[in-house]
């Protein structure tokens, strides 16, 4: 069969399934009682090794099916959560999460899952002994499950003066050909009656897939000695349990729930059918959940058509723009009145094209919980980790981009942050230290913070190591703010941490981060009390393709200006540009800024003639100013960012391009290079 | 007979160049550029190109000729080599022919006064023709840029 086409469906939908093991097992590994959270990873659990097997995927199914025997055991009752058990299942999560991602790559989505799964095997064999000791001794319907068909098969057999046996037949521990074994077993019994069922089923026996033994349903007029003693003279095997069903016992037989349908060694039409089942099943408990609110409907879009939608939409709005220009030169009202139309029209559209792009930061966070239990672990910190927003939406590309950096801080607040539960203890602190990971949107702005409440940075020791690397002098460290001194730490190679750890303190890092958020047009700013905690607020632009622009012209050439770093433009008569130590500087609210000549540090052509005023553009890079001299304002405009291809690279305070209503390029201003 | 390809011929300085077909995109006339400040000079800017922002360089510059007004018969023969995309100005460009690829010999050492790294070779045509073939991987090479700005700085 060709499964190229349901690959990708698969792959979809089993990082869904994965991040819902992950979410659920963090949650019930804190809630050991719970068992509708048994329930919910159960139905994941079970839906990804349906899938798996359908596809091929034999590693992923046999793992699955191992973790699923022992959350059944759980969920029925038979076994009680521990942390042991639950690191387990964290063991074998990891494993899928390493196929899928293998099966993402192109592998076969093979791993070596035996030691996961004897582990998962000692649980169930460990406690399911136990359990048999104190029940009732009769175990019958444990193991095999009947469908509708084989029962009432029973029934009429016992209704017509047969016998109806629960046989389990085990094997000898040195027993070389077990299947041989187990073959001669069922022909005697064939002989003398009726195999009605087998577990493992006959298939799997005939493959020795089954470890000392097999338990039938079986019809006969025999007698129970007389075919146990018929089992025992196949040699090899060691003895047969025989318990006679009753009529009553088979009916509480019937009364199990309907799960049964997946049953041990399913086939994969079987698996299919149960995967539609699970599906139906919890739709419906949704439904019943919150029988009011109508379901989120929702279709999967491959991300490159919205990129095609996107392009074409810029496409459109360089046209509109261009309509906006020609009617104003026409001057003819009713072309004006369409054209004002649909400029209403397109920015709604853009709205919702732009919005199409936006995912909830909670596709980057969700994976951050399960990293902390672990990170946490290793350190022997305890510690947990509070998301407040995992709603708000960001860019796909922002989204895309942003992982890495926030792992970095999440790792380093743990790892630096958040002291150890001894010293935690001794300066009077709760034993369990908290991380908050917070998102929220504030103008055009997504604002993520990591605070957390551990010892805070040590303000001296980052200006110490920063004199000592010679990035500044001990005479200008005394000047320095807070936040600038705090602002080193992104420094490539700054390191304060006395020993490297695994998780941190190389010094890589904090500069990699504060470059990826830069690039992504983006800031970081770090806040910190002494043996309060840490804040590292992290600010993005809400989308990246298509930005508020301030369109500026210096003499023949035009330039765009984000207007995120504008703070206002002004005019300024020449006799108030003050000249200092060689600079052109200027006042500005109680201050003096640099007053930068744009176009003689951009080398453009000279046309015009001085003037007695400029007219200039105030920008700021944090919370430093300065004011460019342009020659005319021509307006704001929202821009489609186009990047300037490969071929031209690590150009001078341009970040892109922009196609303007009359075709022409005009290149987009990097603010942040002409501050120094 | 070696492999058949076929080259977009073009000139430049009274020299016939040619280059593969299956790496130019498309051949536009002469029009207006934004110039991208602080890069060499023979980079003249960048042009829209239905949409896509795409540099643009003279290849008289880029080889050291001495740059000429552009005519009508100029041409930017638009080349996509690896993931870049970029405009070549020619002064002109008008034919299409087919190469053998084994009529291609190594190239002198200069050929009108080109030196031999940004070609492939030298083709013979039918009336003794003589086509240069570009290496677009050098021509494009954006180390050399790089040099060059620091020679200028």
């Amino acid at each position: 069969m060709e499964m190229n086409q349901y690959l990708a469906m698969f792959i979809e939908e089993s990082r869904d399934h994965l991040q819902a093991l992950n979410e659920n097992l963090l949650l019930l590994e804190n809630n050991p009682q719970d068992i509708a959270i048994v329930q919910n990873i159960f139905r994941s659990a079970h839906t990804l090794k349906g899938m798996s097997a359908t596809m091929g995927f034999e590693d992923l199914a046999s793992l699955t099916h191992e973790m699923e025997n022992v959350l059944d055991l759980v969920r029925n009752k038979k076994l009680h959560m521990n942390a042991s058990i639950c690191d387990v299942l964290f063991e074998g999560l990891d494993l899928l999460e390493n196929m899928v991602q293998d099966v993402i790559e192109g592998g076969s989505g093979k791993a070596d899952v035996s030691k996961v799964v004897v582990a998962l095997k000692d649980i169930i064999s460990g406690d399911y002994k136990a359990t048999e000791k104190s029940g009732s001794g009769s175990s019958i319907g444990d193991e095999i499950e009947l469908d509708e068909y084989q029962y009432s098969v029973l029934e009429q057999s016992l209704e017509s003066g047969h016998f109806v046996y629960y046989i389990k037949v085990s094997v000898r521990d040195d027993c070389v050909l077990k299947a041989a074994r187990a073959y001669m077993v069922f022909d005697t019994l064939e002989r003398h009656g009726e195999v009605v069922k087998s577990y493992p089923t006959v298939q799997d026996l005939e493959q020795e897939k089954f470890e000392k033994t097999f338990t039938v349903y079986y019809i006969s007029k025999l007698d129970t000695f007389t075919i146990k003693s018929f089992i025992e003279n196949v040699s090899e095997i060691e003895h047969a349990e025989i318990i006679m069903v009753e009529k009553e016992s088979l009916g509480q037989l019937k009364t199990k729930p309907a799960y049964s349908l997946a049953t041990e060694g399913a086939k994969r039409a079987n698996a299919e059918v149960a995967v539609a089942l699970e599906e139906g099943t919890s739709a419906v408990q949704q439904a019943a959940v919150k029988p009011a609110g109508n379901l989120n409907r929702t279709i999967r879009v491959d991300i490159e058509r919205l990129d095609v939608l996107m392009n074409l939409f810029s496409e459109m709005l360089i046209d509109r723009v261009r309509l906006e220009s020609l009617a104003d030169e026409i001057k003819r009202n009713d072309l004006t009145e369409t054209v004002e139309h649909m400029t209403r029209v397109s920015s709604d559209l853009q709205n919702i094209v732009l919005k199409l792009r936006m995912v909830p930061v909670e596709s980057v966070f969700n994976r951050f919980p399960r990293m902390i239990r672990d990170l946490a672990k290793s350190l022997e910190k305890k510690v947990e980790l509070i998301v407040i927003g995992a709603e708000t939406e960001l860019d796909r590309t922002v989204i895309d981009e942003i992982g890495d950096p926030l792992v970095h801080l999440l790792r380093n607040s743990l790892d630096h942050g958040v002291e150890s539960v001894h010293d935690r203890i001794k300066a009077g602190k709760n034993e369990s230290g908290s991380i908050y990971l917070r998102a929220f949107h504030s103008g055009n702005h997504v604002f993520i913070e990591i605070e957390d409440d551990g010892k805070g940075i040590n303000r001296d020791r980052v200006l110490a190591t920063a004199v000592k690397n010679g990035v500044i002098s001990a005479e200008g460290a005394n000047e320095l703010t807070d936040d600038e001194i705090y602002q080193f730490l992104f420094a490539p190679g700054f390191s304060t941490a006395d020993k490297v750890s695994d998780i941190s303190g190389r010094g890589v890092g904090l500069d990699v981060v504060k470059t990826k958020i830069t690039s992504l047009g983006g800031n970081v700013h770090v806040t910190s009390k002494p043996g309060i905690g840490t804040k590292f607020s992290v600010q993005l632009p809400l989308t990246l393709s298509i930005i508020g622009g301030m369109l500026i012209r210096l003499h023949q050439e035009k330039f765009a200006i984000p207007l995120s770093s504008i703070v206002e433009t002004a005019i300024l008569p020449v006799n108030e540009v003050r000249h200092i130590h060689g600079k052109t500087m200027m006042d500005f609210r109680d201050s003096l800024i640099p007053l930068i000549k744009l176009d003689e540090l951009l080398d453009c052509k000279k046309t015009e003639q001085p003037q007695n005023e400029h007219e200039i553009v105030i920008i700021h890079k944090g919370d430093k100013l300065a004011a460019l001299i342009v020659d005319e304002l021509l307006g704001q405009q929202e821009i489609v960012i186009k990047n300037l291809g490969k071929y031209l690279t690590d150009l001078f305070a341009i970040s892109g391009a922009t196609i303007l209503g009359d075709g022409q390029v005009a290149l987009i201003l990097d603010t942040n290079a002409l501050i120094k | 007979m070696g492999e058949e390809l076929k080259v977009i011929v073009f000139t430049l300085a009274h020299e016939q160049y040619g280059v593969e077909v299956e790496k130019v995109k498309t051949i536009e006339r002469i029009q207006p550029m934004t110039r991208v400040p602080k890069t060499p000079p023979f980079v003249k800017g960048v042009i829209n190109l239905r949409g896509v922002v795409v540099p643009v360089i003279d290849l008289r510059g880029r080889f050291g000729l001495p740059e000429s007004e552009y005519t009508n018969d100029s041409r930017i023969i638009i080349v996509s080599y690896g993931e870049m995309e970029v405009g070549l100005i020619v002064d002109s460009a008008n034919d299409v022919v087919d190469v053998d690829s084994d009529t291609i010999v190594d190239p002198p050492e200069v050929v009108g006064g080109i030196t031999a790294k940004y070609l492939r070779g030298v083709a013979k045509l039918i009336e003794n023709r003589l086509l240069v073939m570009l290496n677009l991987q050098e021509v494009l090479n954006k180390a050399e840029i790089v040099q060059l700005e620091h020679i200028e700085g």
